[in-house]
């Protein structure tokens, strides 16, 4: 089926060379941090997480969300989405690819990697984030290539690839939770110190991962044959709108808690995100725009009438979109390690090699996504090009195999 | 007993009763291990008056990082740090005032390592690499260690720095006697392991001219201990429930003595 991957446009083959240009930049960025050390990056000793591991974060979130398809499809037997389930699967394909290569290119000794499982920690959560992280991506993998190569031949999936999909719900909530735990049991980091981390993780994630598969069908729409459904758009823009009300229900909670109780290790990382502390706010602006995304996007998608209009629909889940991964993407990690050990603000500000890297890494996990995408949609096309004859085909290979059986 | 040291005491003597069974196993090994879990608790005991009178803090950390091949890099931003000095607000921001008296704002504290009881660093540890050793010392392999810096996130007193650059480009002279460390690794205050296991206190205890006591927590006639039971001590945000061992004596000690 891969061999799809090898047909295309000008477009197609145009966008799939920025790629390559954009993944050599990142690799020679880190190969530059592989050769001079951390050293290259903006983290310090006192934010010693920086991007990287926010990107991390964000992305095991889409890669989760992947289950606001399978769940509705899977469990609910919600035909709509048999179409657009592919995609979720494939999107969290590489998503996890991302999350994955994030952690990679933070670690101080990458050399050292399979260290992890020489000496197993059961008592670290990334030895259990690592377990989650890389069954999720095998699971995700087989599903999606078992249902688009069933699907080629005109049968229905085998039943192992449904009970694969099944295992993967609970494995997608996992992915998310593990890595909401990587935070959330550390003490003295105030900001992370709350119960409810991993349930908002989840809502971010169900917001912002549906989004950007609802913006990567309007995208096929209009450059593949492939055009998902109003319904299934339309249900997975309520999934958005619900999953991002929530999210934002979650972070006012927090703000109660951390101010009502007034407890100043609470509420020294949001003042920090949303006022600055001691002239120190460079998050400010991104937090405010978040805020202004996060209601714009909601209100768009509450009102019927915007929501179905396509045009504001786009806007409304750019909106959605941006405002979690600004919360998540950048906030999240980066205030927890504010203020420090000593009470004192230090500042992260990454460097243009951070970016790059970031950016080859973005490059590796749309490459993956552009060709599993494009896969899908050539198998989809050759199949409505000559539906009849493989009908045929495989009617008689039925009825061959009755009569031999 | 607390409940935790009980179930720890009663998996040791589980493992030392199982090792005879085994039959593969020495029978002298299983019992110096038991031993070691129930036997020491190192710590040390800062008299923060009679280490800013003696004013031999500077000389100290000089010592240290140099036996300890700690590399000297310019600027907060990527320092690696074992022991340095920090201002009561900055050590104590818990319980810092702003009516604190005249004599403790003008102190230095020594911040190091904590050697906690229930260190949050090795819980987080994918690779066991921080580990805590029997007599409480929380030890690193610096050869095993994957620099992915949980441990420095789970670490609430700052005590660990990553090597950002190669130490080596930073050390005026290298000791031979203590290893150097890579790029990309964690490092922090071993509370002078390799002293203790001669016999020796660490070296910050040496040459403090009394001020830093060096003892067993677990004896009763250590100095640590009766220095604890003469003055009024604190810790580093003990609310957080990982037991430090480092306690600062400071006022009142001597005078009621």
């Amino acid at each position: 089926m891969l061999e799809k991957a090898l047909h295309g446009s000008k477009l197609y083959w145009g966008w799939v060379a920025f790629l390559l240009v954009v993944i050599g930049v990142g690799i020679l960025a880190y190969a530059n941090q592989i050769q001079n050390g951390l050293v290259v990056t903006g983290m310090s000793r006192d934010v010693s997480w920086g991007l990287y591991i926010a990107q991390f974060a964000f992305f095991v979130g889409v890669a989760a969300s992947g289950v606001m398809v399978a769940i509705p499809y899977y469990l609910h037997n919600y035909k709509e989405f048999g179409k657009i389930v592919i995609f979720g699967e494939f999107l969290a394909v590489a998503a996890v690819l991302m999350a994955m290569l994030f952690v990679l290119v933070d670690l101080g000794q990458p050399a050292r990697i399979m260290n992890v499982i020489l000496y197993a920690t059961p008592h670290a959560m990334i030895f259990w984030d690592m377990v989650v992280l890389s069954s999720y991506l095998v699971v995700n993998i087989l599903i999606g290539w078992a249902a688009l190569g069933a699907e080629r031949k005109g049968f229905p999936p085998p039943k192992w690839a449904h009970v694969l999909s099944i295992i993967a719900i609970p494995l997608a909530v996992s992915i998310h939770t593990v890595t909401a735990f990587l935070f959330c049991g550390l003490p003295g980091r105030a900001y992370w110190m709350t119960a409810i981390l991993a349930a908002r993780f989840l809502s971010s994630a169900f917001a912002a991962g549906p989004a950007l598969l609802i913006l990567l069908c309007f995208v096929m729409r209009k450059l593949t044959p492939f055009k998902a459904s109003d319904k299934a758009i339309d249900s997975l823009a309520k999934i958005v709108c619900y999953a991002m009300i929530l999210n934002v229900f979650f972070f006012l909670l927090e703000i109660f808690t951390s101010f009502y109780s007034g407890i100043p290790s609470h509420t020294a990382p949001l003042e920090y995100l949303f006022f600055g502390i001691d002239g120190a706010g460079n998050l400010v602006p991104f937090m405010w725009t978040a805020v202004v995304l996060a209601f714009a996007g909601i209100t768009l998608l509450l009102v019927p009438k915007m929501r179905t209009n396509h045009r504001a629909l786009i806007v409304a889940l750019i909106a959605v979109f941006l405002a979690c991964w600004i919360d998540k993407g950048l906030g999240l990690v980066l205030a927890g390690f504010v203020p420090n050990s000593f009470e004192q603000v230090v500042q992260y500000v990454p460097t243009l090699n951070e970016i790059l890297v970031i950016a080859g890494v973005y490059g590796i996990g749309l490459l993956v996504l552009t060709v599993l995408y494009k896969v899908a949609v050539g198998v989809r096309a050759s199949l409505e090009q000559k539906p009849r004859r493989d009908e045929a085909a495989h009617a008689r290979a039925g009825e061959e195999e009755l009569a031999l059986g | 007993m607390e409940r935790r040291d009980f179930i720890k005491a009663g998996l040791v003597a589980c493992a030392a009763g199982l090792v005879p069974l085994t039959g593969c196993a020495s029978g002298g090994e299983a019992p110096s291990a038991a031993q070691g879990a129930s036997g020491k608790r190192w710590a040390l005991v800062v008299d923060e008056r009679k280490l800013n009178r003696a004013g031999v803090l500077d000389r100290i950390i000089e010592a240290c990082h140099k036996a300890h091949n700690v590399p000297a890099i310019e600027g907060e931003k990527t320092a690696v740090k074992w022991i340095w000095p920090e201002s009561f607000e900055h050590a104590f921001p818990d319980i810092a005032s702003t009516y604190v008296s005249e004599g403790v704002e003008e102190m230095e504290f020594p911040m190091l390592c904590n050697h906690c009881e229930e260190p949050p660093c090795v819980r987080v540890c994918p690779t066991k690499a921080t580990f805590k050793r029997p007599d409480g010392i929380v030890s690193m392999d610096y050869h095993r260690c994957i620099g992915c810096r949980f441990c420095m996130g789970a670490c609430p007193y700052g005590a660990r720095s990553l090597n950002f650059d190669d130490p080596r480009l930073h050390l005026a002279e290298i000791d031979p006697a203590y290893p150097t460390r890579v790029r990309g690794v964690v490092e922090k205050c071993m509370l002078c392991s390799e002293r203790i296991d001669k016999g020796m206190p660490p070296l910050c205890a040496e040459l403090s001219q009394g001020a830093i006591l060096f003892g067993d927590l677990n004896d009763p006639d250590s100095d640590v201990r009766r220095a604890l039971a003469k003055g009024f001590s604190i810790r580093r945000r003990v609310e957080l429930g990982t037991g430090p061992s480092v306690y600062y004596i400071v006022e009142g000690g001597e005078q009621r003595a």
